[in-house]
């Protein structure tokens, strides 16, 4: 017979240990499922490897997720601290890119330098007012932030969906649906041979994790998340911090989708994001909103996405893999939560009357 | 009958490093009434879980009529006839008496009411108890469902009843008459453990006493032989002196500070919770509240504090309203207002938050600029740790690790440095051992006598008797009459408590 007792001596330590721990177990457990699909699990993980890394062609990929899934990860951060269940990053990325997409078609022949600022502060106003939806129904009629995030997401890639096949289609493009190319006026500049963006990703990384650790906005946005009664106790305006901070996690994703379509697509497809924006609910929550750890979760899940496309033409593997790789890392870490509060000792059970002295009994 | 017979040897449980028990050696003879005394966090509750199979010890031995017992789950010591009723009830708030009673018993799909109704009218006879089977619980009081929790205990043919703070929640008549139950429930044969830390009450109900203290028996005595002193120096480790002192404050501090007028609120089911009530309070005067718990303290401090909304009436805090003002408005204004409210972390401090965050809390909002100044945070949480002797590791450990007399001193130490005019607290010794109690009141007293005007929430009537200079009593949201406290009496409280009014007695 087993039991499950309350642990109360956790340190912090153990705790990352555990969870290193829970992720190698992961893959030993994915690993059995690449067998028993017939494959060599040592093989594939290579290739992932491999596929991600092992050239200059590669690591820019990879990069090029790593830049959007960074972003998309600090905007859902910023809300979760807030307990603000802000599943919509995949909308407000669209949102985002339609913004910047929309100044870079119509104002294309001004100079990058003032160009460019625009599109940047377009993205960033579109996510926030997408996500502003769900923040002003939650305080106005106590919606679930939950389920109109994630319909607006929906909304959302339909909207780009809509103006692809409809108003803005490219009428140069013989027939294809698609837009048209941004003028090289709205490109963001490459650095070291990947688009600028990773300057701006970096930038936000440590913005955020500055207002978190020293500003009165991220202190009063962990209060609430802590506690609302006490914040309004304590004289806090709840809703518009709670709006405050809804709109820069939006503003973020934006800014996520306008970096996208500007240095990396170059024009606006409702195949943008590649499905990031629900990636980074995970890895934002993987790296218990903790701006440095979303580095590192997302680096590491950029690595997974980049080799799980090139596992399927190396090996004539389903890039699926990958996606299984992911969520069963997301299982496991999650479970290994229980472990850092809880664990197992195994008890004998006795008939009651039977004496045995409790150093055998142990 | 069979007679039982426990005997509790040598036990320790640690959790964590923290010990818990250790060693702790108790035995119940049949038919006794044997009381638990002991602070917050001497063991008690850990020790009765054990007893209840709660909890397993990691060393030591039960012994039930003089053969070894070991208690894997709840349900082997139920079928050892020892049964528990806690100081939280669990009820089912909309079925009957009978309906809870026969809740989680073993048997077939169908449960037969009446033969059930009948065996359970059978025990409540043999033991004197009054209940109405039929009864849902939700319209039940406090003391009501208090006998409904033993009833459950003792048809599932429990002979040893532990009961964990029985009288925390009662009124002195409804006290008198739990003590009437207990006293027929030994003359029928079984024994009972009380776990309490109030003195009068061990001193009137039990047969022996064992004073745990830091996880330790430290003696049992036999309850005739022993006083108050003797109890309370071994219940805290050192003499302690149980008067509470009762300052005045200089008369030309004694101003009006706090007019409540005609205060009406509702909730949300728009019942009134605060019916009409008006009251005076002023400068360097404690004015005590007593009320069954429930009776519309905790809105009667949250709508002074702003946090909620009253129907109608008024608040006038020297000379100016602020009936409409939330929290904010009132830190803006200047009012320096400091409010203790009873659930610590459910508000007023922030559980996960380390003891400088919590700290700065109401500070931030004053503060200019955008960063949050912690520097200034740290010093102040050292100043308070020094000025109140909080036991903390650091200033960084999260208040939720710290103990419950810790926590109420990092909510209290907060508020009092604030310099506060008007200090609303309820309950504020909830969960305190007696040395931080009285070191509580003195910290109020001293308050007051620098001229702060103090609403204290209270529930032992004994401490309102002692430390307020004024009692009002409440019920059902109705103010019932405000009595001098030096001069009225306890039955006289508790009268009024169950809603009569002081007019209406024969002194």
């Amino acid at each position: 017979m087993f039991r499950i007792v309350k642990r109360q001596d956790m340190s912090s330590r153990y705790s990352t240990l555990l969870r290193i721990g829970s992720i190698f177990a992961a893959l030993i457990f994915t690993a059995l499922i690449i067998i028993l699909l017939g494959y060599n699990p040592l093989q594939v993980y290579a290739k992932i490897v491999e596929g991600s890394l092992f050239s200059k062609f590669r690591i820019t990929q990879t990069i090029h997720k790593m830049i959007p899934l960074i972003t998309l990860s600090l905007g859902c951060a910023v809300a979760f601290k807030m307990k603000f269940w802000n599943i919509g990053a995949e909308g407000q990325f669209y949102l985002g890119a339609l913004g910047a997409t929309y100044i870079a078609l119509n104002y294309g022949s001004l100079p990058p330098y003032i160009l460019l600022p625009i599109m940047f502060v377009a993205g960033f106003i579109c996510g926030a007012l997408w996500a502003l939806i769900a923040a002003l129904l939650r305080t106005a009629f106590g919606a679930s932030e939950t389920l109109v995030t994630l319909m607006l997401n929906y909304i959302a890639t339909n909207i780009i969906m809509y103006l692809q096949y409809g108003p803005w289609k490219d009428p140069e493009a013989r027939g294809f649906a698609k837009i048209a190319r941004f003028s090289p006026n709205a490109w963001l500049p490459t650095i070291f041979g990947v688009q600028s963006g990773w300057i701006i990703t970096l930038i936000l990384v440590v913005l955020i994790y500055f207002m978190f650790a020293k500003t009165r906005l991220g202190y009063q946005i962990q209060v609430i998340g802590e506690n609302t009664q006490t914040a309004s106790y304590a004289g806090m305006n709840v809703n518009k911090i709670l709006i405050i901070a809804v709109i820069l996690s939006g503003g973020i994703c934006g800014i996520a989708g306008m970096m996208q379509a500007s240095g990396v697509e170059h024009s606006l497809t409702y195949e943008l994001s590649a499905g990031l924006g629900f990636t980074a609910v995970i890895t934002a929550w993987l790296a218990r909103l903790d701006p440095l750890n979303i580095v590192i979760v997302s680096t590491l899940f950029s690595v997974l996405l980049q080799g799980g496309t090139y596992i399927q033409t190396a090996l004539q593997v389903p890039s699926s893999i990958a996606g299984i790789i992911q969520g069963v890392i997301l299982f496991f870490v999650l479970a290994s939560d229980f472990f850092v509060n809880y664990k197992i000792i195994r008890v004998k059970k006795e008939t009651p009357d039977a004496a045995v002295s409790f150093d055998e009994g142990k | 009958m069979q007679k039982y017979d426990i005997e509790l040897i040598n036990i320790s449980k640690s959790f964590g490093i923290v010990k818990a028990n250790s060693e702790i050696s108790l035995s119940i003879a049949p038919g006794e009434i044997h009381a638990l005394l002991g602070e917050n966090g001497s063991g008690k509750s850990t020790l009765m879980n054990i007893l209840s199979g709660i909890y397993t010890p990691d060393e030591g031995i039960i012994k039930l009529d003089g053969s070894e017992v070991k208690f894997n789950s709840p349900s082997d010591s139920i079928a050892a006839g020892i049964g528990m009723v806690h100081q939280h009830f669990k009820l089912v708030d909309v079925m009957s008496a009978t309906e809870n009673i026969l809740i989680g018993l073993p048997g077939g799909l169908f449960i037969k009411p009446k033969k059930a109704t009948r065996e359970i009218q059978a025990v409540a006879d043999k033991y004197g108890l009054k209940i109405d089977l039929s009864k849902k619980v939700y319209e039940m009081s406090v003391s009501e469902k208090q006998t409904v929790e033993i009833m459950k205990v003792l048809y599932r043919g429990a002979r040893i009843l532990i009961l964990d703070e029985p009288t925390a929640v009662l009124t002195p008549q409804e006290i008198v008459s739990l003590f009437g139950i207990l006293r027929n429930m030994k003359a029928s044969g079984c024994s009972i453990i009380i776990i309490t830390h109030k003195l009068n009450e061990v001193m009137e109900i039990s047969d022996r006493v064992t004073v745990l203290h830091k996880g330790r028996s430290i003696k049992t005595l036999v309850t005739s032989e022993t006083d108050m002193t003797e109890l309370t120096t071994l219940m805290v480790g050192k003499p302690i002196s149980l008067e509470i002192k009762r300052t005045d404050a200089a008369a030309e501090l004694i101003k009006p500070l706090l007019e409540v007028s005609d205060l009406t609120v509702l909730n949300a089911d728009k019942r009134e919770v605060l019916d009409n009530m008006s009251f005076t309070l002023s400068s360097g005067e404690i004015l005590g509240v007593a009320g069954i718990a429930g009776s519309g303290q905790k809105e009667l401090c949250e709508t002074i504090a702003g946090l909620q909304r009253a129907a109608s009436g008024d608040i006038i805090y020297k000379g100016q309203s602020i009936i409409k003002m939330n929290p904010r408005d009132i830190i803006k204004k200047g009012i320096t207002m400091s409010f203790i409210p009873e659930d610590r972390l459910g508000m007023g401090l922030v559980g996960g938050m380390s003891v400088i965050d919590n700290v700065i809390l109401k500070k931030v909002q004053m503060q200019k600029g955008i960063i949050v100044d912690r520097k200034a945070g740290k010093k102040a949480a050292e100043r308070m740790i020094e000025r109140f002797g909080i036991n903390t590791p650091s200033t960084h450990t999260i208040v939720r690790k710290l103990s419950g007399g810790n926590i109420q001193k990092v909510l209290l130490g907060r508020e009092i440095e604030m310099n506060p005019e008007l200090l609303i607290t309820a309950y504020p010794v909830r969960g305190l051992d007696i040395g931080a109690s009285y070191n509580i009141y003195d910290i109020l007293n001293e308050q007051k006598s620098k001229g702060v005007g103090i609403l204290f929430i209270g529930e032992d009537l004994d401490v309102l008797l002692g430390l307020c200079d004024r009692i009002m009593v409440i019920h059902s949201g109705k103010n019932m009459g405000i009595v001098d406290a030096k001069s009225t009496t306890k039955e006289k409280l508790g009268l009024m408590m169950l809603g009569q009014r002081p007019d209406d007695m024969a002194s």
